[in-house]
């Protein structure tokens, strides 16, 4: 089966189907394995318990930038190549996307009350985490606002890029402001010095969350277009009942 | 270039006309600074403080108010057809567009700011600092804006959906628009280093607000 | 494995997290059903696609 082959979406419904169990199940067994590794990982000798937030936190922010970049390329294949599968992988990436945001925002204010003593602080990071489920929320809002597929997915495609072109530039501000405002009070994770017994179950998690992601937006997809025969079939409908 | 500057002169006399509306922007501008002072209270130091910041909110407001306007009209009667399927490119029509757009909506703005700055108790220092940052920022609001705008009237929304859309780009313009006045006024920055990265950021809206907005219009209307 | 003074937290991020994504299979999968039987019950009324195969068809 070849690239071409998936831009059949009855194709692409056979392959998910086929494939949607298997990936459930991998993602069950690597969340399962993340999550008593994390259970078992040490306290942090400055965090306590509360490092084991991050064996969910990270995952989380991570997938939220990594929805918007499948998004972007999806948003490429609407604009560029009208690919007929990339209107529906952008539109079913958008709302969990912003669930997974939404997600890594709580777990951040969840570790920010016990070691900053407040849930919401104005840290760069967490601020621009704030703005892009904004953006998701706003895309989501574009797509809810028209009713005409493929008219929303152009328009939904050129927002979703000129998001990913400003992301870095709503970064880079964020922490700009932030440093001007309040130097350097927020405490650092440990970087690329992440020790092992942190390090592994953080991956493992990391991959599982990936492949929760990649399995929730095949079957959202699926629903996507099965929702578009709905709506094809009822145009039919409508008018052949007209003549 | 004569066909822009013909679509230029005609949105700026279409937007000063009677049932224009551009300077509704700068009535709203004067009213939302205005009602700062009735909620934070007729405490001059703390308006001094935050005068800056009340400035270019207001600006931001006012100006994405306006931005509705962009293209709606056009679409209406018809005549952002005839620009879409003209010979003139149209990135540059569309940048044409945001050009007269500002001068007619935006540079009112900066005009008011001095007698908005009087009654916040600014300095004229702070003033021209705020207005001298509108300057260059408040057109990196209206080429973004004009992206939201563009898809807006391609899908026959304004208004609300219009804002959701272009608040969070303009977040970068607000940050260094308001650290580059408060830079001038209190310091301890250097006014230069803001104040720098927002002409950057005016000058990467012109390029991606255009082909933005153009792709939009292209896409959308058929 | 004790958690501390902090235990709260990590159990509220962890069950919270685990709370939106089961929200989000259930929704993925109600949305599955109810877009089958939308399709099941077109076709009971007599409307077929233009390939002339069964729309539930996968």
């Amino acid at each position: 089966m070849t690239l071409i082959d998936l831009a059949n979406p009855t194709k692409f419904l056979s392959l998910t189907t086929r494939v949607l169990p298997w990936l459930a199940v991998a993602t069950a067994i690597l969340l399962l394995v993340g999550f008593y590794q994390a259970a078992m990982a040490p306290d942090d000798y400055q965090q306590g318990a509360t490092v084991k937030i991050m064996f969910v936190h990270v995952p989380n922010a991570w997938l939220s930038m990594f929805v918007w970049g499948v998004m972007s390329v999806a948003a490429l294949g609407t604009l560029v190549w009208r690919h007929p599968l990339a209107d529906v992988a952008a539109k079913a990436a958008a709302p969990i996307g912003a669930a997974f945001t939404f997600l890594a925002l709580v777990t951040g204010a969840l570790w920010g009350r016990p070691m900053w003593g407040t849930y919401w602080e104005w840290d760069a990071r967490l601020t621009s985490v704030l703005i892009l489920f904004l953006m998701y929320l706003g895309l989501m809002a574009l797509w809810r606002a028209v009713d005409d597929p493929s008219r929303a997915a152009r328009a939904a495609a050129i927002l979703t890029l000129v998001g990913a072109l400003n992301l870095p530039i709503i970064k880079f501000s964020v922490d700009w402001w932030n440093t001007l405002h309040q130097p350097a009070s927020v405490m650092r994770m440990g970087g690329p010095s992440l020790d092992n017994a942190f390090l592994i179950p953080l991956l493992v998690m990391a991959v599982g969350f990936t492949l929760l992601f990649v399995t929730l937006h095949l079957a959202a997809m699926r629903n996507e277009i099965l929702r578009r025969r709905v709506r094809s079939l009822q145009m039919m409908q409508a008018s052949q009942q007209a003549a | 270039m004569t066909a822009l500057a013909a679509l230029i002169r005609r949105d700026i006399r279409i937007a000063l006309r009677v049932g224009g509306g551009a300077l509704i922007g700068v009535l709203f501008f004067l009213t939302v600074t205005v009602l700062m002072p009735f909620a934070i209270g007729p405490d001059l130091p703390l308006l001094t403080r935050l005068g800056p910041a009340i400035l270019w909110l207001g600006a931001l407001l006012a100006s994405l108010l306006t931005l509705d306007r962009l293209f709606t009209a056009d679409h209406e009667d018809g005549s952002l057809d005839l620009i879409v399927m003209g010979r003139t490119p149209l990135e540059l029509a569309c940048a044409a567009k945001a050009l007269a757009h500002w001068l007619a909506a935006g540079l009112p703005l900066i005009v008011a700011t001095p007698v908005l700055g009087l009654m916040l108790n600014l300095d004229a220092t702070a003033t021209s600092a705020v207005a001298l940052t509108l300057l260059a920022g408040t057109p990196a609001l209206t080429f973004t804006g004009m992206i939201g705008a563009a898809l807006a009237v391609t899908l026959h929304r304004g208004g609300l959906l219009l804002a959701v859309l272009v608040l969070p780009l303009s977040i970068p313009v607000l940050i260094f628009g308001v650290a580059a006045s408060q830079a001038a006024i209190s310091g301890p920055l250097a006014f230069g280093t803001p104040f720098s990265i927002l002409c950057a950021l005016s000058l990467v809206s012109f390029v991606v607000g255009p082909f933005a907005a153009a792709a939009s219009l292209r896409h959308g209307l058929d | 494995m004790s958690l501390g003074p902090y235990a709260s937290f990590v159990v509220t991020s962890y069950a919270l997290v685990a709370a939106i994504i089961m929200l989000l299979i259930i929704w993925i999968g109600v949305d599955y059903r109810h877009q089958r039987q939308r399709l099941r019950d077109l076709e009971a009324s007599g409307v077929t696609r233009r390939s002339g195969r069964t729309a539930t068809e996968i």
